[in-house]
This record gives structure tokens, C-alpha cells and sequence, in this order.
């Protein structure tokens, strides 16, 4: 018979980023989609645009940003419809732990593939539009306008898991809610590629701080009711 | 051990379930039957806390539901015509994820138990999509019972099984069963469900309509009954 015990929020959560992990690395159905489409819309841009050096410097910013954007809506989906197509979301929620530990798992699984397909893109973009990108302030841009991103994503995304139209209603969803993390995270992503004064790439950056606390604190109060019939 | 009153449930404007009562003593196997759209995999999806009652009073193992949803979640086992396991992890994969959603400490031990109650023991290290349904269904019910739960439900267990899978099922279901704990399964199977239940109760239009003990069904058995009950 077995021993147990209550199972602890952070147990509980590293278990479905494991589980995740260990499935997509496994499957690579969801990264191999998401890294092939990133290099589709960059490729497309750089010949697309047909920028001088200037130019490219001007648009770095909003390119990086419009690829994370479309790649992670593909991985956000396909995060959760895996969870709804054997009914394992079911699963999930039939566990006695704190739901929210559910929601941060996937969080935490979606950001870690963000951020391998931000690693993926950066020397990719670099190499090919002759920017460099490797500047701290913008890896700590990225790395909190893609926590904004995530955590707003992942709450929609299991939302719209539950509709037919999910594929469709996602982006639509999402985007503007995204509104405020993505002008945000272009706007202190240019200040910091073009050397700009800290007095203007703070007032961004605060509003990704806030974005993701806010949007973190109503992911938490929310994701019971949302996922409950 | 499973107590419902005038359970009602609305989705929007449409009320499936209309003040429904239920009562489930402890070791009891109750076969929930009724035609399709009836309500009963709403109303197994109530007593499993994956939706929210609108009216009425659910208890389960002596909590109240919604309000203590984890404790009852932590005595109840579910298994429903999707397995619930993931494609891309092995048999012994999944069982680990869910014996640490679980909090199960010696859960190693558990898992070869679990596995060779549904004879999957030699498939451990298979991954799920390899598996058949009947194969997949028998390791859903592993999961079920991988942390011992006091109540098992069991919604249409049997869709998409072939004979020869719905039989070994059986025998899985059976010895699930014979270990003492609180059972109610929903099926359109009239056959198995009298093979199996101790107890008959007709869901019809959103209400229990009938109920009755395998001892009282009479010599024409379960299929006349029901018939009478929905025709009435």
C-alpha cells in the first residue's frame, strides 16, 4: 500500500515542468515547430526589408520581438492541447494539490521554451542582420517581456484549450491583453541597442516589472475558476 | 460514503441535472446508467470536483464539495473513457508523475504493485502511444488506484474496447473492486454493469428516476428494468 503525503506546491510544480521536459524532449514536436517558424519569420524580414546598417539597427528591436510573439502563441498552444487531447488536463486537475501549482509548472515549462528559442534566434538574427544583440540589458528585456508574455499566455491558453476554434482564439486573445509587455519590451529593447540614456528605458522596464507581478498575482487568484467547469 | 442532495447543475440557460439525490454507502459498487445526454458524466465530473455544482449539497468521503475539493481529490480515483496519460512518457513515467502529484513517498514499490495488478508489468518502459486502448485503458486504471483511494468512478470505461480488452477489464475492474473501496461507474453496457454492480440507479432527464439492489432486480434482470423505467 502506499505512503503518502501531502503533496507541497513546489513539488508539485516541478513535477509537470519535468513531466513536460521529459515529454518534449522526448516528442520535439513543440520546439522543433517553434524554432523552424522563428527562423522562417527572420529569414523572411531580412530579405524582406532589404535594410542598410542603420536601418537594421532601427528595426532589431521590433523584429526579435514579433518572432517571440508568433513562436510563443504556437508553443502556448500546443502546451495545452497536449494536456486536452488525451484528457490529461483532467488528469492535472484531479491531483490534490494547490491548482495554481499546475499553472506555474506549464509556466515555467512554456518560459523554458521561450527561452530556448530566444537562444536559438539571437545568434541566428546577429549573424544575419550584423547587429550585436549580446548587450545585459537586453537579455534582461527578453527575459522579462518573455515572463509577461508567458504568464498571460498560459492562463489564456487554458482558457481557449477548452473551444474548438483554440488555435484561432488564442492569438486573438492573447495579443491585445500582450499589448502593454510587447510596446513595452520593444521600447526598452531599442533603448538599450541604441545605447540610450537609463532615464528612458526605465519608464518600460518598470511597466514590464509591474505587468508581470500584476499579471502573476491574477494568474494565482484566477486559475481555479478558469479551469473548473 | 458518497452523499448527494438535490444536486443541481446548469450550464448557462440548459439545467442537466435537476435536484438530484444520490447516497453511496461505503464498499458499495453502483452502476449509473441512463441514455445518452442524461447527465451522468456531468454528474461524475461533479463528484470529482472537475465542475462546480450550481444548487445543492455533494459529499464525498465526509468532505463537502467544492469547498474541500483537495481532500476529496486525495481520496478519489477517476477513470474515464480518456486514459488521462500522457503519449511521450513510458507506463512507468506517467505513474511517476502522477505518484508525485500525489504525494506518494515509497511510490518505486507502488508503481510495479499497480502494474502488475493490470498485468502491464512487462510494458513499463513502453511509451503510451505504443500502447492499444484496451492496453492504455488498463493502465488509466493503475493510475486511478496508484495513491489507494477510497472511491473509485468509473465513466463508460468500456468505449472503443474490443471484446477481448473489455473482458480483461473486467477482471481488472473486479479485483480493483473486491479490495473494499466505494465504486460508481457509468456505462450503456447493461450486460457488465449487472455482472459487476451491486446496485442499479437510472439517471433520467437530469434525475435519479429508479433504484434498485442486484437482490431485488427479479428473474428478467437489469435490461427489463430499465426499459420499464425509461418507458415510464
Amino acid at each position: 500500500m502506499p505512503t503518502t503525503s501531502h503533496p507541497s506546491f513546489i513539488h508539485a510544480t516541478l513535477a509537470v515542468v519535468r513531466k513536460d521536459l521529459t515529454a518534449e524532449f522526448r516528442s520535439r514536436e513543440l520546439l522543433s515547430a517553434m524554432l523552424v517558424f522563428s527562423l522562417l519569420v527572420i529569414l523572411i524580414f531580412n530579405f524582406a526589408l532589404e535594410l542598410n546598417v542603420k536601418e537594421r539597427q532601427s528595426v532589431t528591436a521590433g523584429v526579435l520581438w514579433t518572432t517571440f510573439a508568433f513562436a510563443g502563441t504556437l508553443g502556448l498552444n500546443r502546451s495545452m492541447a497536449v494536456e486536452k487531447d488525451r484528457g490529461c488536463l483532467d488528469g492535472l486537475l484531479l491531483a490534490p494539490v494547490d491548482r495554481a501549482a499546475i499553472y506555474f509548472g506549464k509556466v515555467i515549462s512554456n518560459l523554458a521554451f521561450m527561452f530556448m528559442v530566444e537562444a536559438f534566434v539571437l545568434p541566428i538574427y546577429a549573424a544575419l542582420y550584423n547587429v550585436n544583440l549580446f548587450h545585459p540589458g537586453l537579455l534582461l528585456v527578453i527575459l522579462l517581456g518573455s515572463i509577461g508574455y508567458t504568464t498571460v499566455g498560459t492562463l489564456l491558453a487554458s482558457m481557449t484549450v477548452q473551444a474548438r476554434t483554440r488555435d484561432v482564439l488564442l492569438p486573438i486573445l492573447l495579443f491585445p491583453v500582450a499589448i502593454p509587455v510587447l510596446l513595452s519590451a520593444v521600447k526598452a529593447s531599442t533603448g538599450f541597442l541604441n545605447g540610450a540614456d537609463m532615464a528612458e528605458i526605465w519608464p518600460p522596464l518598470n511597466l514590464l516589472i509591474v505587468y508581470d507581478l500584476i499579471f502573476t498575482a491574477v494568474a494565482f487568484m484566477v486559475f481555479d475558476n478558469v479551469v473548473e467547469e | 460514503m458518497i452523499e448527494v442532495k438535490k444536486l443541481v447543475k446548469r450550464f448557462g440557460m440548459k439545467t442537466v441535472l435537476r435536484g438530484v439525490d444520490f447516497r453511496v454507502e461505503r464498499g458499495e459498487f453502483v452502476a449509473l446508467l441512463g441514455p445518452n445526454g442524461a447527465g451522468k458524466t456531468t454528474f461524475l465530473r461533479i463528484l470529482s470536483s472537475l465542475a462546480r455544482p450550481s444548487l445543492g449539497e455533494v459529499k464525498v468521503a465526509g468532505y463537502h464539495l467544492p469547498h474541500q475539493a483537495a481532500q476529496v481529490r486525495a481520496r478519489l480515483g477517476v477513470v474515464s473513457h480518456m486514459p488521462l496519460l500522457y503519449g511521450d512518457l513510458t507506463a512507468q513515467e506517467n505513474l511517476e508523475f502522477y505518484a508525485r502529484m500525489y504525494g506518494i513517498t515509497n511510490y518505486q514499490l507502488r508503481i510495479t504493485e499497480v502494474l502488475e495488478l493490470v498485468g502491464l508489468e512487462a510494458r513499463r518502459r513502453d511509451l503510451i502511444r505504443t500502447f492499444s486502448r484496451g492496453m492504455a485503458q488498463r493502465l488509466a486504471i493503475g493510475r486511478a488506484v496508484l495513491h489507494d483511494p477510497e472511491v473509485i468512478l468509473f465513466d463508460e470505461p468500456y468505449t472503443g474496447l474490443d471484446q477481448d480488452a473489455s473482458s480483461m477489464l473486467d477482471e481488472v475492474l473486479k479485483s480493483v473492486a473486491a479490495q473494499g473501496r466505494t465504486v460508481v461507474m457509468t456505462s450503456h453496457d447493461l450486460a457488465r454493469a449487472e455482472d459487476l454492480a451491486t446496485r442499479f440507479d437510472i439517471l433520467t432527464r437530469g434525475v435519479i428516476a429508479a433504484s434498485t439492489s442486484r437482490g431485488s432486480l427479479g428473474r428478467y434482470g437489469l435490461l427489463k428494468y430499465y426499459k420499464e423505467t425509461l418507458a415510464g
